[in-house]
């Protein structure tokens, strides 16, 4: 089997008296949605920074592409291609669409530094920011102000910030978050046809959409990875059902 | 927009047109008046990097103001005086011209910058503010302490320093060389705000988390716009002291912090040309207030507190709001 | 140096720090459970002195003069509360450092006009002139001694509030969550009022007792504000705490390094030069100090991280 793209190998997190993650090992493999459930304080928060690298784990390795990056600022682990998307969106609302999305290009070019010509007349990074407004349906919206637009299209403006990183894996929180029934359904098919670009790492409440879109689910409970497997084995799984399904039939 | 354009457009032309005027009817105070707003202008010019486009809420710019200042004043000195101001391991001799004194000036300021903003930005919000008050603070110490230059008497320099092809004592011609300056000053900080530079720092202000998602270090974008500041405030400290042909600690006092921030706020925070009103108006009111009473920094607090409470945007965004009311 | 004067400098270490104490606990509470940064407070401590050395000169007693700057300041600080600063609880640090420096402006020029331009002297009461000789045969001023008692009783005081009382509840509530405290039912308007004009009553009091031992004077204030700054950075923002360690630690490093530096360098330096340099170096200590903690410490010895 190849190379798993990112891959946690016993990552540990406490938070004073409070393991909010306890000896977690998971992957993300090429091509696939693994998706990452649990109940509300399961840990998925903190685990999400500790990989995004705002959090630093006590204990425990995260590799990427094959590289450590334990160590590794936020900053550089989104140059090397690990693109997140918030679980609230996290925009400069007081730029335009399109400077949002050059921001994205700017900052995975690694050419901040430059201080005279105008970054909006750059077609290198102006360029791949109209694709991946294109590819999210924004194009129409580039020269809104961003605070005007509505949760969906910020929602959709995430993505496609993560989408001028050259995204080699995307991890995401809670994409379906706030959405209405139709935004869900959209958004569910447009990730169906990201994955093809990069692996996903998702975190998500939305179990209809877990369901219809993961490979894989593991299931984190109290800080613990209780199971991984595909859909109909997390379905069966009796553990799983007990801990976080409340018991209850699913699907 | 088109209306804060015009106004800006007003603004700078009436900086020019005034002291014109007042050389043509020979009153060189009203050019010395100009000058200091345009000197000034270029101290909050370079504040407004860090606060309005970096979010980097400085209450500490009097200590790039003051080493700005000091420069001008340890180099002529030693000029006047014949005193070389160093002489092992070579030999470094004062001067009294004015491009050489704005390069010590910038480099120092600049790397004083340096040195404060990466300690200062290891910290955000509220301790920012106590901190770099707190550095200002310890240079304004330092000058007082350290006698060779003065102490708290400050440094008495006689003769104008000079600019070559130009006679700097002549009022109107030390004006021309303010207002270039300070017409520079704009043209670099227009450009940079504009360039990739600029969306950095503009975005890592707006949403810290943003930039650091799509590889950004905030940490070095602010470094960076900190020490581009403060060397911007040191030359404009330079030529404040040209302007007094005089330095003194008060340079560094947290009440001269307090002022560049004034002329930054009065104006309209995060705006081009909000310090160059934002000055004129701190002129005029000292200068029509400073006539009606002794104690007019009532006023000029009252004035303040009115601005904070109640008109956000400053002049220029108060002004241009009211000419453009569809904006 | 003899080690009766090193410990003489100590005592005024601790003094110094006590002094600074006052101040920083009030802005760290007003900090901690308000969220504000209030550069007006050294006005209070102004205002404090002035109430005492005005009161002292025509009733010629201390302990009025004393209640009148605990007075005044808190009624200042309360007014001010009222008028201006819970405009901007809800507004950012910017809004509220150029508001409260709009304030420094209005109330050191109104103090300027209401008692002129000059210095007034404030004079220690006689029960508490003179000296004490303390065990080592440390002979030390009585007046300078009772401050360093005066502070630590109001910090026992001040920890007893905050730990014991429905007040200190009602702050550590309000530190935590605003909503919280909300819900418990809480007049939270008037407790902000409450706790800003205590830390101005601390930092009127010690205003005036500081000005006994100084000039009372228009500007007083701000520099005394700047190293309460410099205790809160070091000391770690809401903590009494830390504010009490913090302010101890400047008072100590600042009296001691004045005392201790210039020898230092005349070890090894001409002496003239040494002077120099000791006290160049010793005007810059406390800050090099806070800049040591940021390295290793950036949200202070007691700040949450």
């Amino acid at each position: 089997m190849t190379e798993p793209v990112l891959a946690l190998t016993g990552i540990s997190r406490s938070f004073g008296a409070l393991r909010a993650n306890d000896d977690i090992s998971l992957t993300l493999r090429a091509g696939e949605i693994h998706a990452l459930i649990g109940p509300n304080g399961a840990g998925k928060s903190t685990l999400i920074q500790q990989i995004a690298g705002a959090l630093k784990p006590d204990r425990g390795r995260i590799t990427f592409l094959g590289r450590d990056i334990t160590g590794l600022s936020t900053a550089s682990r989104a140059r090397l291609g690990l693109a997140r998307t918030f679980q609230i969106s996290a925009l400069a609302m007081e730029h335009t669409v399109l400077q949002n999305a050059v921001l994205g290009a700017l900052g995975y070019s690694g050419r901040v530094f430059r201080f005279f010509r105008p970054v909006m007349d750059d077609p290198a990074l102006v360029e791949p920011a109209r694709a991946a407004l294109a590819r999210t349906g924004l194009a129409d919206l580039a020269h809104q102000r961003t605070g005007a637009l509505s949760h969906g299209q910020r929602r959709q403006l995430e993505v496609a910030i993560a989408l001028t990183l050259e995204p080699r894996a995307f991890l995401m929180d809670e994409p379906m978050a706030g959405m209405g029934a139709d935004g869900s359904r959209m958004l569910t098919d447009f990730l169906r046809t990201l994955s093809r670009d990069a692996p996903i790492l998702l975190v998500e409440h939305d179990m209809d959409a877990v369901f219809a879109l993961a490979d894989r689910i593991s299931v984190l409970d109290y800080g613990r990875v209780i199971a991984t497997g595909s859909v109909d084995e997390i379905r069966a799984h009796p553990e799983v059902r007990r801990a976080y399904l409340g018991g209850e039939g699913v699907g | 927009m088109i209306a804060e354009r015009w106004l800006n457009a007003a603004l700078y032309l009436a900086l020019l047109a005034v002291p014109l005027a007042a050389w043509a009817l020979d009153e060189p105070f009203v050019i010395t008046l100009a000058t200091k707003i345009a000197i000034l202008a270029i101290a909050g010019v370079g504040l407004n990097l860090a606060l309005g486009l970096g979010g980097l809420v400085s209450l500490g710019h009097a200590a790039f103001f003051g080493i700005g200042g000091y420069a001008m004043g340890i180099l002529a000195s030693h000029a006047q005086s014949y005193t070389p101001l160093m002489q092992s391991p070579f030999l470094i001799e004062g001067t009294k011209s004015m491009p050489v004194i704005w390069l010590v000036a910038i480099v120092v300021s600049a790397a004083a910058a340096l040195v404060i903003g990466a300690l200062s930005l290891r910290t955000t919000g509220v301790y920012f503010i106590m901190v770099t008050l707190a550095f200002g603070q310890m240079l304004f110490f330092f000058a007082i302490s350290w006698p060779a230059y003065g102490g708290e008497d400050g440094l008495s320099i006689y003769v104008r320093n000079g600019f070559p092809g130009l006679n700097t004592l002549d009022p109107i011609q030390f004006f021309a060389i303010a207002f270039v300056i300070l017409s520079l000053v704009l043209i670099l900080v227009s450009r940079l705000s504009r360039s990739a530079f600029g969306l950095a720092l503009d975005g890592a202000r707006q949403n810290v988390a943003r930039a650091e998602t799509v590889g950004i270090n905030p940490f070095r974008v602010r470094l960076v716009a900190f020490t581009i500041s403060g060397a911007i405030t040191g030359l404009a400290g330079a030529l404040f002291a040209d302007l007094n042909r005089f330095v003194s600690p008060s340079m560094f006092s947290w009440q001269t912090s307090g002022e560049i921030m004034i002329f930054v706020i009065l104006g309209g925070v995060a705006r081009l040309y909000g310090p160059l009103a934002g000055a004129m108006l701190f002129i005029l009111l000292e200068h029509f207030l400073g006539g009606i009473s002794e104690f007019w920094h009532i006023y000029l607090g009252l004035v303040l507190l009115g601005v904070v409470l109640f008109a956000r945007g400053g002049l220029i965004g108060t002004l241009s709001r009211a000419a453009a009311p569809h904006d | 140096m003899s080690l009766i004067l090193l410990a003489e400098q100590v005592l005024n270490g601790l003094q110094f720090g006590v002094m600074l104490f006052l101040m920083a606990a009030g802005l760290t509470l007003i900090f901690g459970v308000m969220g504000l940064i209030n550069l007006a407070h050294g006005s209070l401590y102004m205002i404090g002195a002035f109430a005492a050395a005005g009161v002292a000169a025509a009733t010629g007693s201390f302990l009025l003069a004393l209640a009148a700057s605990l007075a005044a300041a808190a009624i200042v600080g309360g007014v001010i509360e009222l008028v201006v600063i819970r405009r901007l609880y809800q507004r950012d640090h910017l809004d509220q450092v150029l508001a409260t420096f709009a304030l420094i402006l209005v109330l050191s020029e109104a103090t300027r006009w209401a008692f002129g331009s000059f210095p007034l002297y404030l004079n220690i009461p006689p029960a508490l002139s003179g000296s004490v000789r303390l065990p080592g045969g440390i002979e030390y001023s009585l007046y300078r001694l009772s401050l360093i008692g005066i502070g630590l009783l109001i910090a026992l005081a001040l920890f007893w509030l905050i730990s014991k009382t429905r007040i200190g509840m009602r702050i550590r509530a309000g530190e935590n969550d605003r909503e919280m405290i909300a819900a418990l039912g809480v007049d939270i308007s008037k407790l902000y009022t409450v706790i800003f004009a205590l830390g101005a009553a601390l930092a009127g009091l010690s205003g005036a007792l500081v000005g006994a031992i100084q000039s009372v004077q228009v500007g007083m204030g701000e520099p005394v504000l700047i190293l309460a700054f410099v205790v809160i950075v070091i000391g770690g923002i809401g903590s009494i705490k830390g504010a009490l360690i913090g302010a101890v630690l400047v008072g100590l490093t600042d009296t001691l390094g004045r005392v201790l530096l210039p020898p230092f360098f005349a070890t090894f330096m001409e002496k003239s030069a040494a002077t120099t340099v000791g006290s160049s170096l010793s005007s810059m200590l406390i800050y090099i100090l806070m800049a040591a903690v940021l390295i290793f410490r950036p949200s202070g010895l007691y700040g949450r991280a």
